[in-house]
C-alpha cells in the first residue's frame, strides 16, 4: 500500500518551485529597490542597539520605508520575546 | 536622431552578444543605418561573433582618448551594407571607458545612423551601467533559469535609477524582454520555466523567444549572426524579434512543444 502511494504521489515539477522561489526573492529586491543607500546600514545599527536590550534575533525585526507624498515614513516593528 | 538600445542581462553567458549581433543585423537588414558597440573592454566577443575579428585596428577606447577617428576604428560589415562594429579594447583596462568618452562617441554616431546598439558587458558595475546610461530601449536578455531571471531583475532597477533618462526624469527606458534558450519540450516536462512565468515574475513586455538551438552554436562557430540563417528556428526567431522592435505586430513561434512523430523519432527528424 504504502509503495503504491509512494508510486501514486505527484513529484512537484521543478519549474514551479523556480518560480514560487523567484516570486519571493524578486518582491524583495523590488521592495529594496527605491530605498535610499543607507537603509542596509541603518538597519544593521538599529538591531544592534535593540539587541543590547532585548534578545531578538533578525526575523523579529521588520523595517520598512513607505513613501507619501510629501515625505517617507519609516517603519520599525520588533516582536519581542515574552 | 538615431534610437539607442542596449542589449543587457547582469548574468553573463545568456546570449547578449549573439542577441546584440543577431538584432543589429536584423535591422540592418531592413535597411536602418545601424552601428553596434561592444562595451565589453577587455573582453571583447562582439567582433568574433561578427566575424570580423581580424579587421580590427583601433577599438572605441582609442575613439575616446581621441588615438583614432571613428571612422577609423568602426568596421563595415561584409554581408550587410548598413551595418557596422565598434569593437571593444582587448588590451585596455576598463577604467578607461569614461562617462563623458562614452557620451561624445553616442552623440556622434547618432548623428549619422538610425540605430546604435550596445552590447553591454555582463554584471551591474561600471560597464553595464555605461552601455546601459543613454539607452532609449533596453533588450532584457534572460534564460528560463531562476539566477538569469534574478539578475534580469536587478538590472531593470538599475534602468529605472541609473539611466540618464531616470536621471533627467524623462519618459523611462522602453523595457523588452527577450527569453533566450528556451526548450519547449523541457517546458512541457515542467523542469523549466516557462515564457508566461517568467513574464509575470519580470513584468515587462516581450519581444521575443529564441529557442535553444543548434543554429546559435553553427552561427558562431563561423562568426555569421544567426539572423542570416533564415532556415533556422533562431534565425527566424530573431528576425521576428527585430520586427516587434520595429513596431510590428508578429505572432511567437517556437515556444509550443511538438511532440515527435514516429518517422521523425525513428529517423532523427531534420535538424534545425
Amino acid at each position: 500500500m504504502k509503495l503504491l502511494e509512494f508510486l501514486k504521489r505527484e513529484r512537484k515539477k521543478s519549474a514551479s518551485v523556480a518560480k514560487e522561489r523567484l516570486q519571493i526573492i524578486v518582491a524583495h529586491q523590488r521592495s529594496q529597490r527605491d530605498q535610499p543607500d543607507y537603509m542596509p546600514m541603518l538597519e544593521k545599527e538599529l538591531l544592534e542597539v535593540i539587541r543590547r536590550y532585548v534578545n531578538v534575533g533578525q526575523e523579529a525585526i521588520n523595517i520598512s520605508l513607505d513613501r507619501e507624498d510629501d515625505c517617507s515614513v519609516l517603519e520599525l516593528n520588533v516582536t519581542l520575546p515574552r | 536622431m538615431a534610437k539607442i538600445i542596449v542589449v543587457t542581462s547582469g548574468k553573463g553567458g545568456v546570449g547578449k552578444t549573439t542577441s546584440a549581433a543577431a538584432i543589429a543585423t536584423g535591422l540592418a537588414l531592413r535597411g536602418n543605418k545601424t552601428v553596434v558597440i561592444d562595451f565589453d573592454v577587455g573582453l571583447r566577443n562582439l567582433d568574433l561573433i561578427m566575424g570580423c575579428e581580424r579587421r580590427v585596428v583601433y577599438d572605441l577606447i582609442n575613439v575616446i582618448q581621441g588615438e583614432a577617428g571613428l571612422n577609423q576604428a568602426m568596421i563595415r560589415d561584409k554581408r550587410v551594407d548598413n551595418l557596422h562594429i565598434l569593437p571593444a579594447s582587448q588590451t585596455r583596462d576598463k577604467d578607461a571607458l569614461s562617462a563623458e568618452g562614452v557620451e561624445k562617441v553616442l552623440d556622434a554616431l547618432s548623428k549619422d545612423f538610425d540605430y546604435v546598439i550596445c552590447d553591454s558587458p555582463a554584471g551591474i558595475e561600471r560597464g553595464a551601467q555605461l552601455a546601459m546610461y543613454h539607452a532609449d530601449e533596453a533588450v532584457v536578455v534572460t534564460n528560463p533559469e531562476v539566477s538569469s531571471v534574478r539578475d534580469s531583475d536587478r538590472i531593470l532597477g538599475l534602468l529605472s535609477s541609473k539611466s540618464r533618462r531616470a536621471e533627467q526624469n524623462l519618459d523611462p527606458v522602453k523595457e523588452h524582454l527577450l527569453i533566450t534558450r528556451y526548450d519547449p519540450e523541457r517546458v512541457s516536462d515542467g523542469d523549466m520555466l516557462n515564457l508566461e512565468d517568467i513574464q509575470e515574475i519580470l513584468a515587462i513586455n516581450l519581444i521575443g523567444l529564441i529557442p535553444e538551438s543548434e543554429a546559435v552554436l553553427r552561427a558562431s562557430n563561423q562568426g555569421v549572426p544567426v539572423t542570416h540563417d533564415m532556415k533556422s528556428d533562431a534565425g527566424q526567431a530573431y528576425t521576428d524579434t527585430v520586427s516587434r522592435l520595429l513596431g510590428e505586430d508578429v505572432p511567437l513561434r517556437f515556444h509550443e512543444y511538438q511532440k515527435k512523430g514516429l518517422l521523425s523519432r525513428m529517423f532523427g527528424g531534420g535538424r534545425r
